[in-house]
């Protein structure tokens, strides 16, 4: 049943997707899609959109993992984070490409590519370091712990890098529409495709999770014998 | 009157239970052995007594708080940077006690360091180290005593001071639980003892003369098989 | 029974004594901070007054690496002998423990950054002693930061492998922010400019900085020592 849900979310969201792509390329104008190189967009702003989302999640998992100490919580949690670190990779990629396209650098350090970065540097913590505790209820307390941690530093990022002298401004996407209907179908449609694999993806991860706290439970199981 | 209680306590470690519903009801005044192999949950029910675990079902009660209890757990539990006098007198203002520096004096008069005590903890021996750290259970007079284990590894002096001062606290009415493998020092001592299999407790009682002669007796009428 | 204060105060002590006997941690975060400094001026060939455009920078930079090693240390001193153990058994609040091993961390780390400011003043010839208030002031809002977070990621790895290598993939990202408004803050006062009108943005920011991380780990600890 599980591994059903997860097939059809996943080829789902595929077919919306490649869907959204098609409709990209052979109904919008060119100059909605920002020349050839535009429709990336259509990836770029909706998976920042997901990242975004999904570590909002974790952060609220987390904190009701501490409160009420239940393990679907931490399991939740660590694919939302995961999930979402994804995306923001995708996000940071996609941006990167589309820059190289437009400008003709690959990075810059202005507003939004930065704070992205630090989005993926925060949780990236928490990535590396959760493996490394051993025992099940430690290792959902302390990263429930980083999590927030992490969550609270995003608007701290935020204000930090509007110092003065720190970074300048991100250039706007002057994007030439057609009317606002063009180009918001393919952003909503892009979000649902990736909402879909989103979910696809955390169901995996969350059946890794719990069965691995199984396999560990009946490994010191054994060892107590 | 129950000086500790432990009602029906699960302890999970991820999915893992290291207790499993263990009751156990300890009178003030009694000394209870804690029997139970490895892996039983002896270090795992203590550890929760002492507040330094929180149990995941099941509820703990004591009839003081945590200035009343002494633990003594599988390490010493002092610093190796500081004379034993700084140590006792470090914990002494943490626990609470009234006149820290006299409490640390008397207790290293007691336990034998007198005249190391403005030594380093580090350059002690390690029987002296264990002197230090029971000194440092004790410093406090605690109502409630918490052993993990207490005689293993202790030199014949200070298993002689370890089994002077539970007397003697005994005497002035503290209850002890003592996990031990060591069962012959702790039967000598005990009102009572606990088998603890599984994370269950199998047995719970005064100390029998069985129990007395032949210690593995327990093991084999309460316990599994080996 | 002591208050909450007074024990943090007595936990501060326990730490500094224990510190400033064997000098451990004091002597590896100034030495490193010594050698980087050095290193540092390899890095860049730049003419006096262009220095002062990044002078801000490497300071910080000197400092949270130091940092780091200082506060690593708040917790991972009480793994040996179980002593941990012993003072969550005790009646000590778990935000005290925490917060005088937070006090500690920066009073040592404040030693550490007060060895190595007249070093970066001599290699680089920055002249420091000019608006010192304002220099002090940064000093003590950001090492405040840096050891509140680092204190408290210290108690979330202390059981961790690879303890040394997991704390600066957690400390330094989250620090970012403060860091970013120190060193801006210490380059403005270097290159002569007041910290009035927009440059007190960097004061505001460290300010808001220590604020959400203090309220967060004084309430959060309890969470992460008894589980």
């Amino acid at each position: 049943m599980r591994e059903k849900a997860t097939y059809a979310l996943g080829i789902l969201g595929a077919i919306v997707m490649i869907w959204n792509l098609h409709h990209i390329f052979t109904q919008m104008a060119p100059e909605s899609a920002q020349g050839m190189a535009g429709w990336i967009l259509f990836i770029h702003v909706p998976a920042d959109f997901m990242g975004d989302i999904l570590y909002t999640v974790a952060l609220v998992t987390s904190i009701l993992f501490l409160v009420k100490k239940d393990f679907t919580y931490d399991s939740i949690s660590v694919a939302c984070i995961e999930v979402g670190t994804m995306f923001i990779l995708v996000n940071l990629v996609t941006g990167s490409i589309w820059g190289k396209n437009q400008w003709g650098i690959w990075w810059t350090w202005d507003l939004r590519l930065t704070t992205q970065l630090m989005k993926f540097l925060l949780y990236l913590g928490y990535l590396v370091v959760r493996p490394a505790i051993a025992e099940a209820t430690q290792r959902a307390t302390m990263s429930a712990f980083i999590a927030i941690f992490a969550y609270a530093d995003v608007p701290l990022v935020m204000m930090a890098i509007r110092l003065p002298n720190v970074r300048t401004q991100h250039p706007s996407p002057v994007i030439e529409t057609g009317g606002i209907n063009d180009v918001a179908v393919p952003f909503v449609v892009g979000i649902i495709a990736q909402l879909l694999m989103a979910l696809a993806l955390m169901l995996v991860r969350l059946h890794q999770e719990n069965t691995r706290r199984e396999i560990d439970s009946l490994r010191r199981e054994l060892h107590a014998l | 009157m129950l000086a500790v209680a432990a009602d029906r306590v699960w302890k999970y470690f991820g999915d893992y239970p290291a207790l499993r519903g263990a009751s156990l009801e300890v009178h003030k005044g009694a000394c209870v052995a804690l029997l139970g192999r490895n892996g039983a949950g002896k270090t795992t029910l203590l550890r929760i007594l002492a507040n330094l675990s929180r149990p995941t079902k099941g509820e703990i009660r004591a009839s003081v708080g945590k200035s009343g209890i002494g633990y003594l757990g599988h390490g010493i539990g002092v610093y190796d940077d500081l004379s034993a006098t700084e140590n006792l007198i470090l914990f002494g203002e943490l626990m609470g006690v009234a006149d820290p520096k006299k409490s640390a004096a008397e207790a290293l008069e007691r336990v034998g360091l007198g005249r190391v005590k403005d030594g380093l903890a580090r350059e002690f021996s390690r029987g002296m180290r264990q002197r230090l750290a029971v000194a440092r259970a004790f410093l406090h007079k605690p109502e409630i005593l918490l052993l993990d284990e207490p005689f293993t590894s202790l030199d014949d002096r200070a298993i002689a001071v370890l089994q002077s001062l539970l007397k003697d606290a005994l005497a002035s009415g503290a209850t002890i639980v003592m996990s031990t493998h060591q069962i012959r020092e702790a039967m000598e001592l005990a009102t009572d003892v606990a088998l603890l299999e599984r994370g269950k407790v199998v047995f719970a009682g005064p100390r029998a003369g069985e129990m007395l002669s032949d210690p593995t007796w327990l093991y084999r009428t309460y316990g599994e098989p080996a | 029974m002591k208050s909450g204060l007074a024990t943090a105060l007595t936990i501060a002590r326990k730490d500094l004594r224990t510190e400033l006997r064997t000098k451990e941690s004091i002597n590896a975060a100034a030495s490193f901070a010594l050698v980087i400094l050095v290193i540092f001026s390899f890095a860049f060939n730049l003419e006096r007054d262009e220095f002062y455009a990044i002078s801000g920078g490497l300071l910080w930079l000197v400092y949270s690496f130091a940092g780091a090693l200082i506060v690593n240390r708040a917790f991972s001193r009480e793994l040996p002998n179980d002593c941990l153990d012993v003072l969550i058994a005790s009646p000590a609040p778990g935000w005290a423990i925490f917060l005088g091993k937070a006090v500690a961390a920066f009073l040592l780390l404040l030693l550490v950054e007060a060895i190595s400011l007249p070093v970066f003043g001599l290699f680089y010839n920055i002249r420091w002693t000019e608006s010192l208030g304002w220099l002090v002031l940064i000093i003590l809002l950001a090492t405040w930061g840096m050891t509140i977070v680092g204190s408290a990621f210290s108690a979330v790895i202390v059981n961790v492998r690879l303890r040394e290598l997991m704390l600066p993939v957690l400390l330094y990202p989250i620090l970012i922010p403060l860091l970013i408004a120190a060193m801006g803050g210490t380059t403005a006062l270097f290159q002569g400019e007041p910290l009035t009108g927009e440059n007190f943005g960097y004061i505001r920011q460290l300010i808001g900085f220590d604020a959400v991380y203090t309220a967060l780990a004084l309430y959060m600890i309890e969470f992460i020592l008894v589980f």
